[in-house]
């Protein structure tokens, strides 16, 4: 904002329209996309629900335990995923320096640390009867805690920054650093846990997959993504709504 | 007309002027010094004195301990060179940022890693730490705590001019550390189950030459964001 | 199907608490996800009706 007030007239109206077009067509484009995920993400998750708790079979090792699977295993590749994801649409931003990334990156943040906890909590709800612990320092488990906190180093860092500018590029940077550190620390992790001889019962390598249960997590899953595309699409078009809002006040005076 | 410097001579100028004014202010470089020998000192303390004990949690009190004492200063790398503007005139010289950068990580090292590397093994005795281990402890502390510099650089530049810097800096800054954490630790932690820690302190190298390569590629981008 | 009656799909095999803990976490979550940018889209429904004006 600073530097518009230095800029020229000419040379300010030119920026603006640059800066503003592509969140301007965003919007509404964002706006009818929402009902169909947020519909189809229903559909699949109450199907993918039905086909976990009454069509896939025990297993004949974890009992009816193992139908944790159908909401952990989804909810633990979303919170990396969407980190990844997060940290993409923040490198796009610093090359192209273009706002509506930096409001991508932001808006999936959320989401991303919400499935990295339904993630842990499940875990180790799965953990308890396996286990017999509701923690183990097993290598999934462990990383996803440290996703955790790359999620939260991530909040806090935006949330210092009072320079909405800078606060986007720098936790542009944080982001990236962090999605080119997540397979050294998933890597460092397996092997500490090698050398101490961690849990060796997996949530994943342990049932002998039957079709149908792979299906419903499948299912599942897309069912996940719908919901995430539409949460983050609103939380985007919220956040266009309020930057844009605060500018124009600006402007005003 | 003044004589055009060589990058060579530019940048050794900019690493012996931070490590001359680092020195004039003492009682920064002792505290982060000293704050090792003390924390160290205080698990034995708040544990029990049996020496098999505490030989089996030295590598890991002992390696977070040179974590957290290298983080302690991270704040300051860029801070107070910010505070009297030398760092925008370094900045704006013809050299390269990322050498710039490289050049106060190595100053920061000098000053805050390196020297506990001849400390910790010290400490280690304290531990009861055999001198196989104690070797491997100083090794393992060469090669990591360089790269601590590296990666804390990144937080450092990050925050640089935001309030509580501190406690923000390690919130982002630890979860990136624990790769070294855990290799450095586990090289130490091999040797005393009387295994090879070849691979440990390989993998320990591969994660400095990462952080050689991306570390001050990302800080001198932390550090444009942040002067802009 | 794999149950013969309520009981025995609310036990879950004894596993039943662990089950539905998870699956209750996992939506209660979803849930309060939903909840807090429902607060927020209706705030910013009311930028945008002001500014509108």
């Amino acid at each position: 904002m600073k530097n518009m007030e230095t800029k020229t007239g000419i040379n300010w109206l030119q920026i603006n329209w640059l800066r503003y077009a592509s969140p301007k067509t965003f919007y509404p484009l964002a706006g009818k996309l929402i009902p169909w995920c947020a519909t189809c993400a229903v559909l699949l998750i109450v199907y993918g629900l039905y086909l976990g708790l009454f069509v896939a079979p025990t297993d004949f090792q974890q009992g009816e335990g193992y139908r944790i699977i159908f909401v952990h295993v989804p909810a633990a590749w979303f919170s990396m995923f969407l980190y990844l994801l997060m940290a993409m649409y923040a490198g796009l931003g610093l090359v192209l320096n273009a706002r509506l990334s930096y409001m991508m990156a932001t808006a999936i943040a959320p989401t991303g640390a919400m499935f990295t906890l339904v993630a842990l909590v499940t875990g180790s709800l799965w953990g308890k009867p396996m286990w017999g612990a509701w923690w183990v320092w097993d290598a999934r488990l462990t990383s996803e805690l440290i996703l955790l906190f790359l999620y939260i180093g991530y909040f806090s860092l935006q949330a210092a920054i009072d320079d909405k500018n800078r606060a986007d590029k720098a936790s542009a940077v944080l982001a990236l650093v962090g999605a080119i550190n997540v397979p050294i620390i998933y890597f460092s992790v397996k092997w500490w846990n090698t050398l101490h001889q961690g849990a060796s019962v997996s949530l994943m390598n342990a049932p002998a997959m039957a079709a149908v249960m792979l299906k419903g997590m499948l299912i599942m899953a897309i069912g996940f993504w719908l919901y995430s595309i539409a949460v983050i699409l609103v939380r985007v078009r919220c956040e266009i709504v309020e930057r844009d809002s605060k500018t124009t006040m600006f402007r005003q005076d | 007309m003044p004589k055009e410097l060589s990058t060579f001579s530019v940048l050794y100028r900019i690493l012996a002027r931070d490590i001359k004014v680092a020195l004039r202010r003492q009682s920064d470089v002792m505290a982060v010094f000293f704050f090792f020998i003390i924390a160290a000192s205080l698990f034995p303390l708040g544990s029990s004195a049996d020496p098999k004990l505490l030989s089996a949690m030295a590598p890991s009190v002992l390696w977070v301990t040179a974590l957290l004492s290298c983080m302690l200063s991270l704040s300051r790398m860029y801070s107070s060179d910010h505070a009297d503007g030398t760092l925008e005139q370094m900045m704006l010289s013809n050299q390269p940022t990322v050498l710039v950068v490289l050049m106060k990580i190595l100053a920061h090292w000098v000053l805050s890693g390196l020297p506990l590397v001849f400390v910790a093994p010290l400490i280690g005795l304290q531990f009861n730490l055999s001198s196989a281990e104690l070797q491997l402890l100083a090794i393992s502390l060469l090669m990591g705590t360089l790269t601590l510099s590296l990666i804390g650089s990144i937080g450092a530049a990050l925050t640089l001019g935001v309030h509580g810097t501190g406690v923000l800096i390690a919130i982002l800054v630890l979860p990136l550390y624990i790769p070294v954490l855990v290799f450095g630790a586990g090289a130490v932690n091999a040797v005393s189950i009387g295994m090879n820690p070849n691979g440990a302190l390989s993998l320990l190298g591969t994660v400095l030459a990462m952080a050689l390569v991306f570390a001050p590629l990302g800080s001198a981008a932390a550090l444009k964001i942040a002067l802009e | 199907m794999q149950w013969h009656n309520v009981d025995e799909f609310l036990a879950m095999g004894g596993y039943g608490f662990y089950v539905w803990g998870s699956f209750g976490v996992t939506f209660a979550a979803m849930a309060l996800e939903l909840w807090l940018l429902n607060k927020r889209r209706q705030r910013v429904t009311q930028i945008v009706k002001q500014e509108a004006i």
